[in-house]
């Protein structure tokens, strides 16, 4: 098709700067993680080699498992991101089969409305939002953090899901109706096995802002029992800050989950993007 | 409409949008109106009293507010102007070059050069501050190899490099957006339009300039707003890396920062959640500003092509 454009001179031209560009996006987590790895020496001396086996040293890691409550930290962030991924995953959905499927007064207006939050961060409502956990005992809970992240979550999910939902066959669903089943019977059994890809779309844009969230958690649960591992990571830096290993393996263990996560949602998120979250 | 009233209501329809929209309601939206109520408050013993514009009038020209209120949005609006004139052209590029055909490794590339974006503000922020650290030889020693030693200072403790560095750190971070939002702008344009480009005899940078820059034009619109609403809500990455007070003596201090302390205090001053809101207020003014002003006049000018 284009033999013009892809001559030669050209690729290598093209993969020489992605390379350049990739080493420079890389070489930062690289080289945290690799040092990580090392005596605290060795971290000092050559901070650019990798770890031989004279320089390899997990004294980073112990003084990190044994100090902080990484694990309690690491599950409080896991269950806050899960339920409210899956709040904002199943209203969203709801709100958006709604809007998309059925026309009744205001339709748009309420569109509207609820579009109003991707533009407008909560963050800005902080203040009247702490108010409101106060008053009614929330305060470091999880559920203050759920509540707040569904609400943030929710206007980018209602927004791309109805979009994807008009895709979805009518025939189909008028079969559906025609065989008796109910409104919900239909959402639940037909529609949403549907939009699946679009709800792992939607579940990784939710997801990653709210796993690396750290101005809620401090405002909203910065107790012990509750902090996420944002904050536990950020606290437990600035106090080891002098001790170099536990700094760098702190970085790494908080770097590895979002990694894993990514890697596993990559495909998805690119196909989402591409299909329709741009238009 | 007639025949609409004698239907039954629909029942389902309220119970398919309660749940988001109570949520979203009385988590976000009342919140954000209770801010921008509060803000008109001021505290008086115990209890509060109506002020009025009062405490807007402190923030903009009461000389204790206003030089940090001032600092803050020129640091913020410095800090956008980096991300403009970095991120954007440098994500354009990102993305057209993965867009070529035939590129092999391109999913290598992008989820390389995308995992920062993923990563959280507290890990990027230290990870800078340590490999910036003149403690910690990393960036004396790279620099040393391509011969620029002499250029190394500590560029987050300068007072005169520390926001700029702070903003390209940032870019660093979220250049993995534009570049994605782009690409798949850049991989909707049918083949037939390039085709005919190419019959045409436009090729090349010619062909980017002329056929696809227009083409992804509203794809940058796009970035640009979220790239405004983001930075003007920045937080997480100066607080990380150079702490509440936002050192080098608050030459780093942007909205967010300064919101923080103001709201919870910090050390030399005490918490006063009413110019905590005053200055939230101000914050939603100038994001709420942006948007509307890229809504009537970028929005609507931009065309867009239907295929």
């Amino acid at each position: 098709m284009s033999t013009a454009t892809s001559s030669l001179p050209r690729t290598i031209a093209a993969h020489a700067v992605l390379l350049a560009y990739t080493a420079i996006a890389l070489f930062p987590v690289v080289i945290i993680v690799v040092n990580s790895f090392k005596s605290r020496n060795a971290i000092f001396r050559s901070p650019l080699a990798p770890p031989t086996t004279e320089t390899f040293d997990l004294i980073g890691y112990t003084t990190v498992l044994n100090q902080g409550d990484f694990f309690l930290y690491f599950q409080n962030s896991f269950i806050v991101t899960v339920m409210s991924l899956f709040f904002v995953l199943l209203f969203g959905a709801m709100a958006a089969f709604a809007l998309s499927e059925y026309r009744f007064r205001g339709n748009s207006l309420m569109g509207l409305y609820l579009a109003l939050g991707i533009m407008i961060p909560i963050r800005l409502g902080t203040v009247a939002i702490l108010q409101l956990m106060v008053a009614s005992g929330l305060v470091n809970t999880l559920t203050a953090l759920i509540l707040v992240y569904t609400a943030q979550g929710l206007p980018l999910a209602v927004f791309i899901l109805s979009e994807f939902m008009k895709q979805v066959s009518d025939d189909l669903k008028n079969a559906g109706r025609i065989d008796g089943l109910s409104e919900y019977r239909i959402f639940f059994r037909l529609v949403l096995p549907l939009v699946r890809p679009a709800m792992a779309t939607v579940a990784v844009f939710t997801m990653i802002p709210i796993w690396n969230d750290l101005w809620f958690p401090l405002i909203l649960a910065p107790s012990e029992a509750t902090k996420t591992i944002t904050l536990g990571a950020q606290l437990f830096i600035g106090q080891y800050v002098t001790n170099w290993n536990a700094v760098l393996a702190a970085l790494s263990l908080a770097i590895l989950p979002v990694l894993i996560l990514y890697l596993i949602f990559s495909r998805q998120l690119i196909r989402g993007i591409t299909s329709g979250a741009v238009k | 409409m007639a025949t609409e009233a004698k239907k039954p209501i629909r029942w389902h329809v309220a119970v398919f949008l309660a749940p988001a929209l109570l949520v979203y309601t009385a988590v976000m939206i009342i919140p954000l109106f209770g801010t921008l109520q509060l803000s008109l408050f001021s505290a008086e013993g115990q209890g509060r009293v109506f002020a009025g514009l009062d405490n807007f009038r402190t923030l903009f020209f009461d000389p204790r507010w206003s030089a940090s209120f001032w600092n803050a949005l020129w640091n913020n609006t410095w800090f956008f102007i980096i991300h403009m004139l970095v991120q954007n052209p440098i994500g354009i590029v990102l993305a057209a070059l993965l867009s070529s055909p035939k590129l092999r490794f391109s999913a290598f590339y992008r989820t390389a050069i995308f995992i920062p974006t993923i990563l959280s503000f507290v890990i990027v922020g230290f990870a800078w501050k340590l490999i910036l650290s003149p403690l910690w030889g990393v960036a004396p020693n790279l620099l040393d190899l391509v011969g620029l030693k002499s250029l190394f200072t500590p560029w987050l403790g300068k007072e005169q490099y520390a926001l700029t560095t702070l903003g390209l750190i940032s870019v660093w971070q979220f250049i993995g957006i534009p570049m994605m939002l782009i690409y798949a702008a850049l991989l909707s344009i049918p083949d037939e339009v390039i085709e005919a480009a190419e019959c045409d005899g436009v090729t090349g940078m010619a062909q980017f300039w002329k056929i696809k820059l227009p083409l992804i034009l509203p794809a940058i619109g796009i970035i640009s707003i979220l790239t405004f609403v983001g930075n003007f809500n920045a937080f997480d990455l100066i607080y990380s890396a150079q702490g509440a007070l936002a050192g080098p003596n608050f030459s780093t201090d942007i909205l967010g920062t300064f919101l923080y302390r103001t709201f919870f205090g910090f050390q030399l001053q005490i918490g006063d959640p009413y110019m905590g809101s005053t200055i939230a207020s101000m914050m939603f003014f100038i994001i709420l500003a942006g948007v509307c002003l890229y809504l009537f006049t970028v929005q609507t000018r931009l065309r867009r092509y239907q295929f």
